[in-house]
């Protein structure tokens, strides 16, 4: 027990992510508006950017830039982690834009951006089947 | 999908009167002449089943359950994570098995065989540069989807935006700064653009910043203004041609790169400004279709078309 303890000590940053991570996720699953929805998976998303970041980090290390003409790697930290959190980035902004457009065509269509009324109205719409 | 309200404007409170018993939904359908049994049965459908009450106190349960099972959910999903990271190589270990044979590759053979003094620059443009033409396409097909959800131009044309309540090009201050500030904008993501195999940057962070620029001109002084000097025919040819530069250049490299074929691009010295073989043009492509993917999603949020 006191072994995990120190462990999550030393992985501060890791903590941190995982609790972003559980931040949106508790943002997606309980709030009922659905652009604070969109934005809880915006926060879950940082959450697996930060972890991978935090990963690519190697202690007393430099940033994998060759300037100095130096090429043995234990000179440089960990270059790919930075090349996946590029991916997820575009891949966030992407989805999340996809999101917020569906989003305006719900409210057009419903007037409502609450989930519970949606689905209500999909009920009464469809014939009380809820 | 239909652009218009189903139902009347009012639809929106029409589940609260439903819920509170003061309207039948199958009395409009009764009274409007379905008399023979088998519009009888069509209608029947949009009679609840349940009573009101029950349904109200049905619905409320399963709130109550989804609430309940929602924190377990997430109070399970929180310790099986911190479980995960409390089993993880310590932060910025030397030693973790992430620090493999792969990044030492990237690291000591980079320079020489990509030109580009940016590690992460060289590997996402040469030796990742099929993921980043994914990545560009990704932003492709996003632009469109929501180019198809948001369309308002032409047949659609007859919904009407929320007016502009503050036009901030008649605001001094506002119009003063954005003067001094869009081109220093400008220049610093094309700085980013242009240096990104020598210093952090490259294709997507600078594309990002030229984007908000744009953004910013497009907010003060109005989209119109801003569609006027980026058409929307403009901002589909450059984002077409940097795409197709992009396939056609990185086929020439594949090609002669996997038939053992000398390469007519110049590697130059690496730490020069014209080095690198194809990685500055590959991160101007790349920025053009950032640049003008985000600041068509401004406009077509904003606007409804460029």
């Amino acid at each position: 027990m006191t072994q995990i303890f120190g462990n999550l000590l030393s992985n501060y940053e890791d903590v941190v992510a995982v609790l972003l991570f559980s931040i949106g996720f508790c943002v997606l699953l309980f709030s009922r508006n659905l652009i604070k929805k969109v934005v809880g998976l915006d926060i879950m998303d940082t959450g697996v950017f930060l972890l991978l970041a935090s990963r690519g980090y190697i202690a007393g290390r430099h940033v994998p830039i060759i300037v100095d003409g130096i090429t043995t790697a234990e000179y440089y930290i960990n270059p790919i982690p930075a090349g996946l959190v590029l991916t997820g980035i575009v891949v966030s902004v992407s989805v999340s834009a996809l999101m917020l457009s569906l989003t305006v065509r719900i409210y057009r269509t419903y007037h409502t951006l609450d989930v519970d009324a949606l689905y209500m109205m999909m009920a009464v719409n469809k014939g009380g089947k809820p | 999908m239909r652009d218009k309200p189903i139902l009347d404007p009012e639809f929106s409170s029409i589940w609260t009167l439903w819920k509170n018993g003061q309207i039948d939904l199958t009395t409009p359908l009764r009274s409007a002449g379905h008399q023979d049994p088998k519009s009888v049965r069509e209608v029947e459908k949009y009679r609840p089943r349940r009573s009101r009450e029950a349904y109200s106190q049905y619905v409320r349960r399963s709130t109550k359950l989804y609430k309940i099972a929602a924190t377990c959910l997430c109070l399970i999903f929180i310790t099986v994570m911190l479980l995960t990271v409390a089993n993880l190589p310590p932060y910025g270990d030397p030693n973790a098995p992430t620090v493999n044979e792969v990044s030492e590759r990237y690291l000591e053979e980079g320079t020489d065989e990509t030109g580009a003094v940016n590690t992460v620059a060289g590997m996402i443009l040469d030796y990742r540069a099929f993921d980043t033409l994914g990545e560009s396409f990704v932003l492709f097909t996003s632009v469109c989807a929501v180019a198809i959800l948001m369309n308002l131009s032409g047949k659609r044309q007859h919904i009407k935006h929320t007016k502009e309540l503050i036009n901030y090009a008649d605001d001094m201050i506002v119009r003063g700064v954005c003067r001094f500030l869009i081109p220093v904008i400008l220049i610093f993501g094309i700085y980013i653009l242009l240096n990104g195999h020598l210093s952090p940057g490259g294709g997507f962070s600078g594309g990002a910043v030229l984007g908000a620029g744009l953004i910013i001109y497009a907010m003060v002084w109005g989209e119109e203004q801003a569609s006027r000097i980026f058409p929307a025919k403009t901002v589909r040819l450059v984002v077409f041609c940097s795409l197709v530069f992009y396939c056609l250049a990185k086929s020439y490299s594949f090609y002669t790169g996997a038939n053992h074929l000398p390469s007519a691009i110049p590697m130059g010295i690496p730490g020069h400004i014209l080095s690198g073989g194809l990685i500055m043009p590959l991160n101007v492509a790349v920025g053009f279709v950032v640049c003008f993917t985000m600041y068509s999603f401004y406009m077509f949020f904003r606007r409804g078309r460029l």
